[in-house]
């Protein structure tokens, strides 16, 4: 009958691609980790792959959490060999690592990424302090007459301060599972509710019920801050729809849509290139990758992938990755960073340990 | 009876009737409104990729001179004359040293060359947002006027994979890793899925464990795809060590979610076919397995291919499991085994729609016509099957 032969070698074929599977997958250079840095990573490794006799590196964009977790699994070679992240490892993530035998760690930096926090173009310019963003954001506030911390009423941005536009507070910003969220929620909010007693009393006056007001962070929940995914290109899309909302997102996709939107002033300073690599822009943080270096014997394009991704043609002020968006580091910084990443410096608990 | 009869002379006048009469037509407007209204979604839907897309499938070249030497292999910029050097692709230049090494004969010579130009003046050109610098503008209007800037057929689409430089970036690593990964799938999937379609149907004692198994197949039909991602990660990558984003465990992962759409369908087939043809089996003194393999399954073959080839189509389009198994990731080199990295074409997609410049938005456009146009064409081929081999009994 005309069904038998094709369908009995089909399960034979099957059976013997079961049986054929072998970890052969070295050579090729596993990436994953955060999915800030993930286009400038594929960017390099796309030119790798096109200048060099290698196979393209696998770039994964798994968050910089996802990252160091598979990282860390372990030493084998089916584990990736380089991570990406969008913040310094943590002390938990570099003790996981240890644990798994994953001891030999190189750290690189690569340069600085700016949160823009923008609007529709056809607005008038807006000058925001780092004290605004905190009031409009924030789920608690402090009450108007010092009274003690009180529900977020805002719903203008003229009742914060008489300074701002007479509009309704919306803001579109990432979600809670994005790298970008916590840097915002690190220096626009923790930074500043720190060092504000109305947070801080209540956390001394009962330090375990009341642990969340050491840095205060709790973003409402009440429709004025829509959390909108991961991809920056749907809040650009919202921000070109609606005049009065303002938006929170990486600076490249400010630079890429500077037709539909402008960005606003923080603390006075307009994000460009300059102000964010001096540090005179608030909102910005560095951008890492982690590489294991005892995979550098199994898979020896490691070491040229590391040092094309650290060269002045790709990290430089004109280098590549600065026409997508990357900030260099100053060239002090990047000339120490580059020697430290190139003699393979290994990654100790103190280097994590915050002073 | 006439018309003109008065009602109240008319024996069967139901005061109702006009009402009824309207509420049935209310009721048919309101069908009818339900599909023009799904119609009206689709083709806006549809027409908004096309208009998206269709421009892509041009891309915007320039003939200009390229010197092949020892200075332009050194810097690659130095192979254009400056003033081009803001509009010509990067990627273009970038293989400059290949092309030397494929044909020697190209040494310190000067040839006249179709550059390919940089997304910028690409989308100039196709009249979107662009950002070129206006002494750059005024080069290309000058150099179109010529005849040596044009939009010629985007070749690049079909015969590169992904790129980082939008203009550079193409579909066919993923549309092989589509292939791949939905071959192993087939492979895997078919044989199992008739082959418990047909224990159950044919073989197996209707008792508390068959209906135990019924009832699950008929649940893992409606488990979320991501599931089978989880499954797929802990069972084939963890624990058997095969190679993460292969389109191996990518075929594996998908021949496990569509395994269940496989067996309910080829079980539908098995039943619609006749018990007379096995009565009259067995009454020629047939064995059961003669019964089912030359007479049963052939019968039934055709309501199978249907039922799978429409899993199969469900399948490509999925990419929920593909994430937690590390298909969606940066992989421009074609796939040249089932071991190999591999992305698949709903993947590229997310991907393409997650990048900040402009030009991806139409290479994403493109992408889902190329996608739904095979889609179309494997569920015509469905349908044409079921037509051609269908038996009326």
């Amino acid at each position: 009958m005309m069904l038998k032969k094709p369908v009995l070698s089909m399960i034979v074929g099957s059976v013997l691609t079961m049986v054929a599977v072998t970890t052969n997958a070295a050579e090729q250079i596993k990436i994953v980790g955060s999915s800030t840095v993930y286009p400038f990573s594929s960017s390099v490794a796309e030119e790798f792959g096109a200048t060099t006799k290698n196979p393209t590196p696998i770039v994964e964009s798994t968050g910089s959490g996802g990252g160091m977790k598979l990282f860390c699994k372990g030493g084998d070679a089916n584990t990736p060999d380089i991570t990406n992240a969008s913040r310094r490892m943590k002390v938990k993530e570099f003790k996981m690592c240890a644990e798994n035998g994953v001891t030999d760690i190189t750290e690189a930096v690569i340069g600085f990424d700016g949160i823009a926090i923008a609007q529709n173009k056809s607005n008038a310019p807006l000058k925001l302090t780092k004290k605004h963003l905190l009031l409009a954001v924030a789920e608690q506030v402090p009450a108007k007459d010092s009274s003690g911390l009180i529900r977020n009423q805002y719903k203008n941005w003229k009742q914060i301060d008489s300074s701002l536009p007479d509009r309704e507070i919306i803001i579109y910003g990432p979600p809670t599972s994005s790298g970008t969220r916590d840097a915002f929620e690190d220096m626009i909010m923790k930074a500043q509710t720190k060092k504000m007693d109305v947070y801080t009393s209540l956390y001394k006056a009962d330090k375990v019920k009341n642990k969340g007001y050491k840095k205060y962070h709790k973003i409402r929940q009440d429709g004025v801050y829509v959390p909108s995914g991961e991809n920056d290109n749907l809040i650009v899309q919202k921000l070109d729809k609606n005049p009065a909302a303002i938006g929170i997102f990486g600076y490249s996709f400010l630079m890429e849509n500077d037709d539909k939107v402008s960005a606003a002033t923080v603390e006075g300073i307009l994000p460009t290139p300059e102000t964010i690599s001096s540090g005179a822009y608030p909102i910005s943080r560095s951008l890492f990758f982690y590489v294991k270096n005892s995979h550098r014997a199994s898979v020896p394009a490691i070491d040229q992938y590391v040092a094309m991704f650290m060269s002045e043609e790709l990290i430089g002020p004109e280098g590549i990755l600065g026409e997508i968006g990357l900030i260099a580091l100053p060239d002090a910084r990047r000339t120490a960073i580059r020697a430290s990443v190139m003699s393979h410096t290994k990654l100790s608990l103190d280097d994590l340990v915050k002073k | 009876m006439s018309r003109s009869t008065p009602k109240s002379d008319n024996p069967f006048y139901d005061a109702s009737l006009n009402a009824r009469h309207f509420r049935a037509k209310a009721f048919k407007l309101f069908t009818l409104s339900s599909i023009v209204f799904a119609i009206s979604f689709l083709l806006f839907f549809l027409g908004d990729m096309v208009y998206k897309g269709l421009p892509d499938f041009q891309q915007a070249y320039i003939k200009i001179d390229v010197s092949y030497s020892e200075k332009s292999l050194a810097s690659i910029r130095q192979a254009v004359d400056k003033k081009y050097r803001r509009v010509v692709s990067r990627s273009w230049l970038r293989g400059i040293p290949r092309q030397v090494e494929a044909n020697p004969e190209l040494m310190n010579t000067t040839q006249t060359r179709w550059v390919l130009l940089n997304h910028q003046v690409d989308q100039y050109l196709k009249g979107h947002y662009y950002k070129v610098k206006a002494k750059n503008i005024k080069l290309i209007d000058a150099m179109q006027k010529e005849g040596k800037v044009e939009l010629q057929f985007n070749e690049i689409f079909f015969t590169h994979g992904d790129s980082k430089i939008p203009e550079n970036s193409g579909f066919k690593s993923a549309i092989i890793g589509s292939i791949l990964t939905l071959l192993v799938m087939m492979v895997v999937a078919f044989p199992l899925g008739v082959m418990t379609a047909v224990y159950l149907e044919e073989f197996a004692p209707d008792n508390r464990w068959t209906q135990l198994i019924e009832i699950n197949i008929n649940n893992l039909a409606a488990i979320p795809s991501i599931l089978f991602g989880l499954l797929g990660l802990a069972v084939f990558i963890t624990l058997f060590g095969m190679p993460r984003s292969s389109p191996l465990v990518g075929g594996l992962t998908l021949a496990l979610m569509t395994l269940p759409v496989i067996i309910v369908s080829a079980r539908a087939a098995l039943r619609s076919v006749p018990d007379n043809i096995r009565q009259a089996g067995y009454g020629l003194g047939l064995t059961k397995i003669q019964v089912v393999q030359d007479h049963v399954l052939p019968l039934a073959f055709p309501g199978i291919m249907t039922g799978s080839i429409i899993g199969l189509a469900h399948a490509m389009g999925e990419t929920a499991p593909l994430i937690i198994i590390g298909m969606i990731a940066f992989i421009p080199d074609t796939p040249t085994s089932i071991f190999e990295a591999a992305t698949v074409m709903p993947a590229q997609l997310f991907t393409w729609a997650g990048m900040p410049e402009r030009a991806y938005v139409e290479r994403t456009a493109a992408g889902i016509m190329v996608l739904i146009s095979v889609l179309i064409t494997m569920n015509t081929f469905a349908i044409y099957l079921r037509k051609k081999f269908e038996v009326k009994w």
